[in-house]
């Protein structure tokens, strides 16, 4: 599958029967025009695919930077070119800032414990400790969950006045919160709700890097005299690197997309505290019906995540380079 | 640019499944480290199924003892199943299941064949432009679906799809992430399997169906559960693209109820009790698929 071959066999299709031997992949038989054959059954492996990609993907992209130049409405109004004015207006829009300083205090919260307390959950199961199948099973299961479930369920744990976590703080003999309903705390509910839905995901991508580490090391430190923590300390966590970078670059990218939960957990109603970016383009395109303010601020947000995806990738290529 | 990230996933396979780290020696079975780690780990799943279990207590209670705040786990008049039974008997609950079965069905389908076909092109074809229309569908693994809403309802309106199924489904088949899966694990089967076949005379696409598609069998099912728990649970986009009751899928539809029910807490227990149900079963069964499946083509969720 290399260029080379595909080069060597328009040299010398000239002859009727042509035996080119690739570089890498073995002998070849070519027979006339089966260059032109090969480019026609591509494209037909490759059609129902890039028509959809095109259809569902690249053209909304292309569309989206168009409608974010005009001032198109929901109602089909509007739709004259406004040049800048749209990006002018969300630079300048504290709403947009709010959100989008939300939706990074939402990732700042929710990432440190979505990564430490899947690898502590992974290291505690790679022991080998009987019950395996429970505890993914605990682990996991709220993963599985649509964000309608689990909005449903915690909504009814955070019940200022009968719920169950301020019957927890009431046996802690603490203060109970108003949760959800206090603007100091709604995020920070929203958060624990988060955590318990999603650890889940990475602590199996924890757990499968955990067991990809081969035991005979384990069993040379064991025979050196190496402890568990030690074992841990020395041999499990600096080969976990690479797992890390992908766990916390996915995990980052996920929490920036918060919209499901923290919608729904309000029950639709827009906080100033709780407000993610993906909701304000929500409401500006359908609630408010603005398509081209909506747009323009979708794209503000996807700058944001395609800087973060170029620092991932300067990030990680200078690590392979170390 | 996330193909650094995707080339990392590299060190990352599945889990054996039954594979367990050997007592090692000088290590005893239960030995104090040992029953500390179990301790937390009991803890952490406790946590952990503790909300659940608390919804489907108060699933069980009538809504009197649930709203009475009783944090005890059975209602003081005893378990009932009249949440269930109010919930079950409105109707919708079923149109709403079935619909989220039968279109993530084919969300799942619909990918899988596109993406399959389009990872062998890139994996074992070649054709002018290969490379960059690679790069170009690899750089749009970046793009989040919730950037589009705009343009795609804009476009699902002119295609008069909306409120449709096909508009719910089409926009959600595009995952250029399995592509990307695919085409690595196809990269790895042995050419000389294909080229036997090719001396004989057999089709690219016999080829594909017959010796690359049954090899590819175990990452085909880790793409597909994949992308069934992503249709399934998908929220935003149809929550945008269906304001037909009776076209809405589980997450949607139960959503537009939980202000109908007011302070009814044992029928919205039992609700998300109920629409949870059919995942925990499948996870129990297909477990291992799952798990290895996450461990494979996690990232390509999103």
């Amino acid at each position: 599958m290399t260029t080379s071959t595909t080069g060597s066999v328009a040299a010398s299709g000239a002859a009727t029967r042509t035996i080119v031997t690739g570089s890498a992949s073995g002998i070849r038989l070519r027979r006339p025009g089966s260059r032109n054959r090969e480019q026609l059954v591509s494209w037909a492996f490759l059609a129902p695919f890039l028509v959809a990609f095109a259809l569902f993907l690249i053209w909304p992209i292309v569309h989206g930077i168009y409608l974010s130049f005009t001032d198109q409405s929901l109602t089909g109004a509007g739709g004259g070119f406004v040049g800048f004015a749209n990006y002018g207006e969300a630079l300048t829009d504290p709403v947009m800032w709010q959100s989008m300083w939300n939706t990074v205090w939402f990732t700042l919260l929710s990432t440190v414990p979505l990564v430490v307390i899947a690898l502590l959950m992974a290291a505690l199961v790679d022991r080998g400790l009987p019950g395996q199948w429970l505890w993914r099973l605990s682990f996991f299961m709220p993963y599985l969950l649509a964000s309608t479930v689990i909005s449903q369920i915690w909504v009814w744990i955070f019940n200022p006045q009968i719920g169950a976590a301020n019957n927890i703080l009431k046996a802690f003999g603490l203060e109970p919160l108003a949760w959800l309903q206090n603007p100091d705390t709604n995020m920070l509910s929203i958060v624990i709700a988060t955590v318990w839905w999603t650890v889940g995901f990475n602590f199996l991508l924890y757990l499968a890097a955990m067991q990809n580490i081969p035991s005979q090391q384990y069993e040379a430190a064991s025979l050196d005299g190496a402890g568990p923590w030690r074992q841990f300390w020395s041999i499990t966590l600096p080969q976990l690197g690479p797992a890390t970078v992908l766990i916390l670059i996915l995990q980052i990218l996920a929490s920036l997309k918060l919209f499901d939960q923290a919608y729904q957990m309000l029950g639709g109603v827009a906080s100033d505290t709780t407000r993610s970016i993906v909701q304000y383009i929500y409401e500006a395109g359908f609630v408010n019906y603005r398509f081209g303010y909506s747009a323009a601020i979708s794209y503000v947000f996807f700058a944001l995540i395609v800087i973060i995806g170029v620092a991932q990738a300067l990030v990680s290529r200078r690590r392979k380079e170390l | 640019m996330s193909t650094a990230t995707l080339s990392q996933t590299e060190t990352i396979t599945a889990p054996g499944a039954r594979r367990r780290r050997p007592h090692l020696p000088g290590q005893k079975p239960f030995g104090p480290l040992r029953v500390a780690a179990f301790a937390v780990l009991a803890l952490l799943a406790i946590g952990w199924l503790l909300p659940f279990l608390w919804a489907i207590a108060t699933a069980f209670k009538t809504e009197t003892d649930a709203a009475s705040g009783d944090p005890s786990w059975i209602g003081a008049t005893g378990p009932t199943v009249e949440a269930f039974a109010a919930i079950l008997s409105q109707g919708n609950v079923y149109t709403w299941a079935f619909n989220s079965l039968w279109t993530s069905a084919a969300v799942t389908l619909i990918t899988l064949a596109i993406s399959a076909l389009a990872a062998y092109a890139f994996s074992r074809l070649n054709f002018t432009g290969r490379k960059w229309l690679f790069v170009v569908v690899i750089a749009s693994i970046i793009v989040p679906p919730q950037v589009l809403i705009i343009p795609l309802f804009y476009q699902m309106l002119t295609f008069n799809m909306i409120d449709t199924y096909w508009g719910l489904i089409l926009p959600q088949v595009v995952v250029p992430a399995m592509v990307f899966i695919l085409k690595k694990f196809f990269d790895a089967i042995p050419i000389e399997l294909e080229d036997a076949a090719r001396v004989d005379g057999a089709s690219r696409f016999r080829i594909f169906w017959s010796i690359v598609l049954p090899l590819s069998r175990p990452i085909l099912a880790s793409v597909a559960i994949f992308v069934f728990i992503g249709a399934w649970n998908n929220f935003l986009w149809p929550f945008l693209v269906i304001n037909d009751t009776t076209l809405m899928t589980l997450p949607v539809g139960l959503q537009t109820v939980i202000s109908a029910y007011g302070v009814q807490y044992a029928q919205v227990m039992a609700q998300a009790v109920l629409a949870a149900l059919p995942l925990i079963i499948v996870f129990i069964i297909f477990q291992k698929q799952i798990v290895k499946g996450v461990a494979t083509s996690g990232f390509g969720g999103q």
